[in-house]
C-alpha cells in the first residue's frame, strides 16, 4: 500500500491511489457488461432450434482442467506482484511469465473446444445457443488476450527496470483485471457447463 | 407566474377548439368494455395530475410573487428544513400515488382478462404494411377492414412475419403490440399477443399501425366496421359465397351504370340493355381474365371461389365493399384504384406490391413490375370493385 | 455580500499562466477548456438536431403533405432523436460537470485528465461520424430506439443502421471513461473539510449520474454488440425464424434507457439546486432529503424499464410491478421539487436569468412529471403509448426538465469561464421566447396525441382533425428557434465584450466561486479547508478561504503535461469501429493496432511532469 500512495502524487480523500480507484470503478462497469451477456445466454439457453444442445456437447472434465489452469494463474499473478513489491525482479519474471503461460494454456484449451463443437455443428450462427455461448465466451477470451498482453508489457518493464517496488501498483492494477477476469470465468463456468 | 397564466390560457383555448370537432381516432371516446375501464381510470388520474399541478403552480407563483427582492430586504432567515414538511410531502404524494395505483393495477387485471367462452377469435398479423385478419371460426381471411359483430366479445391474435407492428383502434381497443412470431422447436406454442375486449356500439371506427415499421408506417392504418350480429353473418355469407367467381346472374345490378361513370368510362346507349338482361359488364369480364390470367396479380392475391389463391398480399374477396383502399389511406373508388395499380409507391413508398409502371428502385426481392395498359388497370380496378 | 468579493485578481502574469494557440487546445488535459470545448460542440449539435425538428415541424404543419419524402423523414426523427440526446443533453451535461465539479470540491483536475481529453475526442469523432451518415444519403432510419427486427439486415439492408450502431458504441466508450473519471474525482479529490454531505448539490448529482453511466452503458453496448453481429456475422439474437426474440432488445435498451432518462435530468436537478439557494439567499431546504431523493431516483430508475414496455404484452402481473415501481418513483420526484419551493419561500429572490431558467424548469417539468404519472399507469399507457401525447410528455421532461437546467447552469457559471457576464436583457429575451416558443411547439402534442396521432409518421390523415395542433406546434418550433439564435448571439457576444464579472459575482455560497473569473489553470493556489456547506456564507469560513484561493500560487503548480495521444487514441478508436462496417474480420483486426499503439504510447508517456 506504501508504494502505491507513493506512486500517485496526490494525497487522496481515501488513500486509494486513483488508478486503483477509478479502475475497481471500471471493474464495475465491466460487471454489468459481462452480467448482461450472461444473462442473455441464460434466457437463451433452452431456446435453441436446432442441435447441438448444451448438453450434448460439454465435457465437463475438459472445461474443468482449464478452468483450473486459469485458477492457478491467478496464485502465479499475487507472487508476482509480492515479488515486485519485494524488489525480486527474477521472481517477479518468472511469475508474470507462468500467468502468461497459464493463460496461453486456458486459451489453447477452449480453442480447441471451439473446433471440436464447431465439428458438432455448433457455429455463431447455427441457433440461439450458439450465438449468444460464443459471443459470451468469445468476449471473456478477447479480455484474457488482452490481460496477457498487459502482462507481456508489464514484464518487459520490468525487465528493463522500469518497474520496481515504487511502482508495483502498475502490476497490483493488473492483477486486479486479471483477478476479476478469472472471476467472471469462475461465473460462466458454473452457470453455462455445470448447470444442466 | 406569467407562465402559468399563459399556459392556462392555451390549455382553455385548446379544449374550446377541442369540443364539437369530430376526432374519429380519439383516444376519449370509448365504443368498447376495454376503452370504458381505461377511459375511466385515465379520467381519475387526469383530476389528480391536475390537482398536483394545481398546489404546484399555485405554490410557485405565491413564492414567486409574495418573496421577490426588494430594496432593503432583511438578509432571510436561513433555514435549513423541517422534518414534519418533509415527513408531508413525503407521505401526501405517497398516498395520492396508491389512490392512482390500486385502481390501475385493477384496470390491468381487467383488460388482460381471461377470455371469455363465447369469444370470436380474430388472428390479426401486420405486415409491412398493411392488416390481415383471418377469422378462424368462420374460414374468412380479409384485410385491412375488420368487421366486427356488436355487443360479442372478440378475442385478436395478433402476430407478425416481418417486424413489429401494434394494433390501434383507439375507440375500441389497443395499443398491443403485433410482434414477430419467434419460432419454437416441435410441439410448442407459439407465443401470441391477445387483444380481448366487446364493441359495444356499431360503428365505423379508424386504427393505426402504432409502432414505427419502416418506411410506410404512416401509411398503415386500417378502419374497423361494428355491424349488428345479422349483417356480420349477412357479410359472412356473402363471402362464403365468393362473388368473385362466376359472371352473377339476375338482375340486380344498381350500381353498376353509377359504377362505370364514376370510373370515366363512357356509358354507351346500346350497354345498358345488356345490363339490365343481367349480363355481365364487359370491362369486369375483361378485369377477370386479365387478373387471373394476365396479369401475376394471383401470385399474392386470393379471391375466394377464383383460382387466385395467393397469400402475400391482402385477400381481395368482396374488395368492392370496402371502402378503403391500400390500409385506410385512400378512399376506394375507381381512379384511386387505377391509380394504387399502376404505381403504389406513389402512395406507398416500399410497399411490396409491383405497380405497372415502376422500375423497382433498385430493391430486388419484390415481383417483377406488372405490364398492363391504361384500358386493362381499368378494367382489373372494375373487376376488384365489383366484387361486393 | 457580493461586494466583498470584487477584488479580482488581475495579475495573470507569472510562470504558471497555460498556453494559448490551437494545439494547446488539441493537447489540452485541462479540466476547463476540455469543458469549453465540450459545450460548444454540444451547442453546434443542438442546432444540427434542431434543424432536423424544424424540417419535420414544416413537413407535419398541414395534414398529407409531402414536402420531403418518407425516407428523409425517418432519417430525420431518428437521428432527431440520436443526436439530441447522445451528442446534446448528454455532452453538455458533461461539460458542466468537467467545469464545474472540481472547482466546487477544491481540486485542481479531474482524477484522470488525459482520459477526460480522450473522452471528448471520442464524443467528438462519436458525433461526425454519426453525422457523416448524411455525406452517403444513409442517415440512420430506424428511430432511436432501433427496434429488432426492423434493424436486421433484412429489413434495413443499407449502412444506415451500421452508421447508427457504430457510433453508438463509439459514444458509449467516452460515457464510461466519463463516468469512471467522475467517481474518482469525487471519491479522491475533495479539498480537506470537503465531506460527503457537505457537498454543493450539482456535485451529488454528477456522482449519481457517473453511477448511472457506468452501469447503463454496458447495457446497451451489449445490446449494440448483439446487434452488429446479427447485422455483420449472422448470429441469430434478434432473429424470430431462428428462435431469438426481438423482445431482448426491447429489454436491453430500455434497462439501459430508463436509467439514461435520470443521466439527462438529474445534472439539470443538481444545476437548480445550486442556482435556487443563491438567487434565494437562503440555504438549500432539506438538504440531506434532496441528496437522497436524487440518490433514491437513480437507484429506483433502475427498476422502471419495462414501462416503455407495457403494449408488449409482459403480461398483468410484469405490469403491475412496473406500474409499482414507476409510481414510487415520482415520490422522490415530488419531494425535489416542494424542497426547492420551500427554498424560495422566506427568501429574498432575485430574477436572474439564471433563476427565471430554473422557475421556469420547476414549472414545466412539473407538467411532464404528471404526464408521466398518467402513462405509468399501464392501461392509460396503451392508449398513449406512441402517440404524440408521449412526445409531449418527453418533451416536457427533457427540454423542460434536462435543458432548462443546463441552460440555468449556463447563465449561472459563464461568468466563471468568461471572466464576463452574459447579458442579462438577450437572456431575458431567451428565457421567454423559449418558455413560449418551447410551450406553444410541445403542448398542443398533448392534444394531438390524445386525437389519435401516432409518433415517428412522416404523415396523418385530413380525417384526423389534428391539423390545428401541428399548425401550432410549427409556429412555436419557428419561436423556440428563435430563441436559440438569441442565445448564441448572446453566448458569443458576452464573450468577446461581455460585462466583466468579478469572482463572486452572484454572492454564491459554494468554493468556484472563491477564485478569480476565469481561474487559473491550476484553479487553487492552495487547497482550502471546508468546514460547512455554504463555506461563503459563513463569516470567517469565507475570509480563510479567500485568504488561499485569491493569491497566486507560489510554488509551479503540480499539474498534468498537454498530450496528443488522447486525440490520436479516439481516432484510432473511431477508426477501428468504422472498420467494423466492412464486416471482415481481419480488416477489423487491423483496424485494433492503430488502438493498440496508442494505447501502450498513452500509457508510457509520463502523465505529470516529474514522472520520468
Amino acid at each position: 500500500m506504501a508504494q502505491a500512495a507513493a506512486a500517485d502524487h496526490h494525497a487522496t480523500n481515501t488513500g486509494i491511489s486513483n488508478f486503483k480507484l477509478g479502475f475497481w470503478t471500471f471493474l464495475a462497469s465491466e460487471c454489468l457488461f459481462f452480467g448482461t451477456l450472461i444473462s442473455t445466454y441464460m434466457v437463451y439457453k433452452g431456446t435453441a432450434l436446432v442441435g447441438p444442445y448444451p448438453a450434448e456437447i460439454f465435457s465437463v472434465i475438459t472445461t474443468t482442467v482449464s478452468t483450473t489452469v486459469l485458477l492457478f494463474s491467478s496464485l502465479a499473478m499475487v507472487l508476482a506482484l509480492d515479488a515486485v513489491q519485494k524488489a525480486n525482479k527474477k521472481a517477479a519474471l518468472w511469475w508474470l511469465f507462468a500467468v502468461i503461460a497459464m493463460g496461453g494454456i486456458f486459451l489453447g484449451m477452449e480453442f480447441q473446444s471451439y473446433l471440436k463443437y464447431i465439428d458438432y455443428g455448433l457455429t455463431l450462427t447455427s441457433s440461439t445457443f450458439g450465438s449468444s455461448y460464443y459471443v459470451l465466451t468469445g468476449t471473456h477470451k478477447v479480455h484474457v488476450l488482452f490481460g496477457m498482453i498487459w502482462m507481456g508489457i508489464l514484464g518487459w518493464r520490468i525487465y528493463t527496470n522500469r518497474i520496481g517496488p515504487p511502482q508495483a501498483e502498475q502490476v497490483e492494477v493488473a492483477g486486479l483485471y486479471w483477478h476479476f477476469v478469472d472471476i467472471i470465468w469462475i461465473v460462466i463456468f458454473t452457470l453455462v457447463y455445470l448447470i444442466p | 407566474m406569467f407562465a402559468l397564466a399563459r399556459g392556462g390560457a392555451v390549455l382553455l383555448l385548446l379544449l374550446l377548439a377541442a369540443c364539437g370537432t369530430e376526432y374519429p381516432q380519439n383516444s376519449l371516446s370509448p365504443h368498447s368494455d376495454f376503452a370504458e375501464t381505461i377511459h375511466q381510470l385515465y379520467v381519475s388520474i387526469f383530476w389528480w395530475t391536475m390537482f398536483i399541478l394545481a398546489v404546484v403552480w399555485v405554490l410557485l407563483a405565491w413564492v414567486v410573487v409574495k418573496f421577490r427582492a426588494r430594496e432593503g430586504d432583511e438578509k432571510p432567515r436561513q433555514i435549513r428544513g423541517h422534518l414534519g414538511l418533509e415527513i408531508g410531502w413525503t407521505v401526501g404524494p405517497a398516498l395520492i400515488v396508491i389512490a392512482i395505483a390500486i385502481p390501475t393495477i385493477q384496470a390491468v387485471f381487467a383488460t388482460q382478462r381471461p377470455v371469455s367462452e363465447d369469444a370470436m377469435t380474430v388472428e390479426v398479423t401486420g405486415h409491412r404494411f398493411w392488416w390481415e385478419f383471418h377469422y378462424p371460426e368462420q374460414g374468412i381471411t380479409t384485410a385491412n377492414e375488420l368487421v366486427l359483430p356488436v355487443d360479442r366479445p372478440v378475442n385478436l391474435r395478433l402476430g407478425s412475419p416481418d417486424v413489429i407492428h401494434s394494433f390501434w383502434v383507439p375507440k375500441l381497443g389497443g395499443k398491443r403490440d403485433a410482434n414477430p412470431t419467434v419460432a419454437v422447436r416441435d410441439g410448442e406454442e407459439p407465443k401470441y399477443n391477445w387483444l380481448f375486449f366487446t364493441p359495444q356500439e356499431t360503428g365505423y371506427f379508424y386504427g393505426q399501425c402504432a409502432e414505427f415499421c419502416g418506411e410506410s408506417h404512416a401509411f398503415m392504418a386500417m378502419r374497423v366496421l361494428v355491424e349488428t350480429e345479422e349483417d356480420f353473418e349477412a357479410w359472412a355469407d356473402r363471402w362464403r359465397e365468393s362473388p368473385g367467381a362466376l359472371p352473377p346472374s339476375g338482375p340486380e345490378q344498381p350500381e353498376d351504370e353509377t359504377e362505370l361513370e364514376m370510373a370515366g368510362m363512357p356509358v354507351q346507349a346500346d350497354e345498358p340493355d345488356e345490363l339490365e338482361v343481367g349480363d355481365e359488364d364487359p370491362l369486369v369480364a375483361m378485369g377477370r381474365d386479365v387478373f387471373l390470367n394476365q396479369a401475376t396479380c394471383l401470385a399474392c392475391h386470393a379471391i375466394e371461389g377464383t383460382s387466385a389463391q395467393g397469400d402475400r398480399g391482402p385477400n381481395l374477396t368482396l374488395f368492392g365493399e370496402r371502402t378503403t383502399l391500400a390500409s385506410g389511406i385512400l378512399e376506394n373508388n375507381p381512379e384511386n384504384l387505377a391509380a394504387w395499380i399502376k404505381d403504389p409507391w406513389a402512395f406507398k413508398p416500399a410497399a411490396a406490391m409491383p405497380g405497372v409502371d415502376y422500375d423497382m428502385q433498385g430493391t430486388a426481392g419484390f415481383w417483377p413490375a406488372t405490364e398492363l395498359s391504361d384500358e386493362q388497370v381499368r378494367a382489373v380496378s372494375a373487376y376488384l370493385l365489383s366484387l361486393k | 455580500m457580493s461586494s466583498v468579493a470584487t477584488q479580482q485578481a488581475d495579475t495573470h502574469s507569472g510562470a504558471h499562466e497555460e498556453e494559448t494557440g490551437l494545439w494547446s487546445w488539441i493537447t489540452t488535459v485541462d479540466h476547463k477548456r476540455i469543458a469549453i470545448m465540450y459545450f460548444v460542440t454540444a451547442t453546434i449539435f443542438f442546432f444540427v438536431g434542431g434543424v432536423e425538428a424544424m424540417i419535420m415541424r414544416f413537413q407535419l404543419m398541414n395534414p398529407e403533405q409531402s414536402l420531403i419524402s418518407a425516407e428523409l423523414y425517418n432519417q430525420l426523427f431518428t437521428m432527431h432523436g440520436t443526436t439530441m440526446i447522445f451528442l446534446v443533453a448528454m455532452p453538455m451535461a458533461v461539460a458542466f460537470f468537467n467545469y464545474v465539479v472540481p472547482l466546487q470540491i477544491g481540486a485542481r483536475d479531474v482524477a484522470f485528465p488525459r482520459l477526460n481529453a480522450l473522452s471528448y475526442w471520442i464524443f467528438l469523432f462519436g458525433g461526425l461520424y454519426l453525422n457523416a451518415s448524411w455525406l452517403f444519403a444513409a442517415a440512420p432510419n430506424a428511430s432511436w430506439v432501433g427496434y429488432a427486427t426492423l434493424t436486421s439486415s433484412q429489413f434495413s439492408p443499407g449502412v444506415n443502421v451500421d452508421f447508427w450502431f457504430i457510433s453508438l458504441s463509439i459514444l458509449g466508450i467516452a460515457s464510461i471513461a466519463g463516468g469512471v473519471n467522475f467517481i474518482t474525482t469525487i471519491v479522491n479529490m475533495r479539498a480537506p473539510g470537503m465531506k460527503l454531505m457537505r457537498m454543493p448539490l450539482f456535485t451529488w448529482m454528477t456522482f449519481v449520474t457517473s453511477f448511472l453511466l457506468i452501469t447503463a452503458i454496458p447495457v446497451i453496448a451489449v445490446a449494440l454488440i448483439f446487434l452488429g453481429f446479427d447485422r455483420l456475422f449472422g448470429t441469430v439474437f434478434f432473429d424470430p425464424g431462428m428462435g431469438g426474440d426481438p423482445v431482448l432488445w426491447q429489454h436491453l435498451f430500455w434497462i439501459f434507457g430508463h436509467p439514461e432518462v435520470y443521466i439527462l435530468i438529474l445534472p439539470a436537478f443538481g444545476v437548480i439546486s445550486d442556482v435556487i439557494p443563491t438567487f434565494s439567499k437562503k440555504p438549500l431546504f432539506g438538504y440531506p432529503i434532496v441528496v437522497y431523493a436524487g440518490i433514491l431516483i437513480g437507484f429506483i430508475g433502475w427498476g422502471v424499464w419495462s414501462h416503455h414496455m407495457f403494449t408488449v404484452g409482459l403480461g398483468p402481473i410484469a405490469d403491475s410491478f412496473f406500474v409499482a415501481a414507476t409510481m414510487i418513483i415520482a415520490i422522490p420526484t415530488g419531494v425535489k421539487i416542494f424542497n426547492w419551493i420551500a427554498t424560495m419561500w422566506g427568501g429574498s429572490i432575485r430574477f436572474t436569468t439564471a433563476m427565471l431558467f430554473s422557475i421556469g424548469l420547476l414549472a414545466v417539468f412539473t407538467v411532464g412529471g404528471l404526464s408521466g404519472i398518467m402513462h405509468a399507469s399501464a392501461p392509460v399507457n396503451l392508449q398513449q403509448h406512441d402517440t404524440y401525447f408521449v412526445v409531449a410528455h418527453f418533451h416536457y421532461v427533457i427540454v423542460g426538465g434536462a435543458m432548462m437546467g443546463l441552460w440555468a447552469g449556463l447563465y449561472y457559471w459563464f461568468p466563471k469561464a468568461s471572466g464576463r457576464f452574459l447579458n442579462e436583457t438577450l437572456g431575458k429575451w431567451h428565457f421567454w421566447t423559449t418558455m413560449i416558443g418551447f410551450n406553444l411547439t410541445f403542448f398542443p402534442m398533448h392534444f394531438s396525441g390524445m386525437f389519435g396521432m401516432p409518433r415517428r409518421i412522416y404523415t396523418y390523415s385530413a380525417d384526423l382533425n389534428v391539423a390545428i395542433y401541428n399548425q401550432l406546434a410549427t409556429i412555436g418550433a419557428v419561436i423556440f428557434a428563435i430563441s436559440a439564435v438569441i442565445m448564441v448571439w448572446n453566448l458569443v457576444q458576452s464573450w468577446r465584450k461581455g460585462e466583466k464579472a468579478p469572482a463572486d459575482p452572484w454572492g454564491a455560497p459554494h468554493l468556484e466561486w472563491s477564485i478569480p473569473s476565469p481561474p487559473h489553470h491550476y484553479n487553487f493556489p492552495e487547497l482550502p479547508t471546508v468546514r460547512s456547506r455554504e463555506p461563503l456564507w459563513n463569516d470567517g469560513e469565507r475570509e480563510e478561504i479567500l485568504a488561499v484561493t485569491m493569491g497566486e500560487a507560489t510554488e509551479e503548480p503540480h499539474m498534468p503535461n498537454p498530450s496528443y495521444w488522447p486525440i490520436l487514441l479516439a481516432a484510432s478508436i473511431t477508426l477501428a469501429w468504422a472498420l467494423v462496417m466492412t464486416g471482415v474480420w481481419w480488416v477489423i483486426a487491423l483496424g485494433i493496432i492503430p488502438v493498440f499503439f496508442c494505447t501502450l504510447m498513452w500509457g508510457l508517456e509520463p502523465a505529470f511532469p516529474e514522472d520520468h
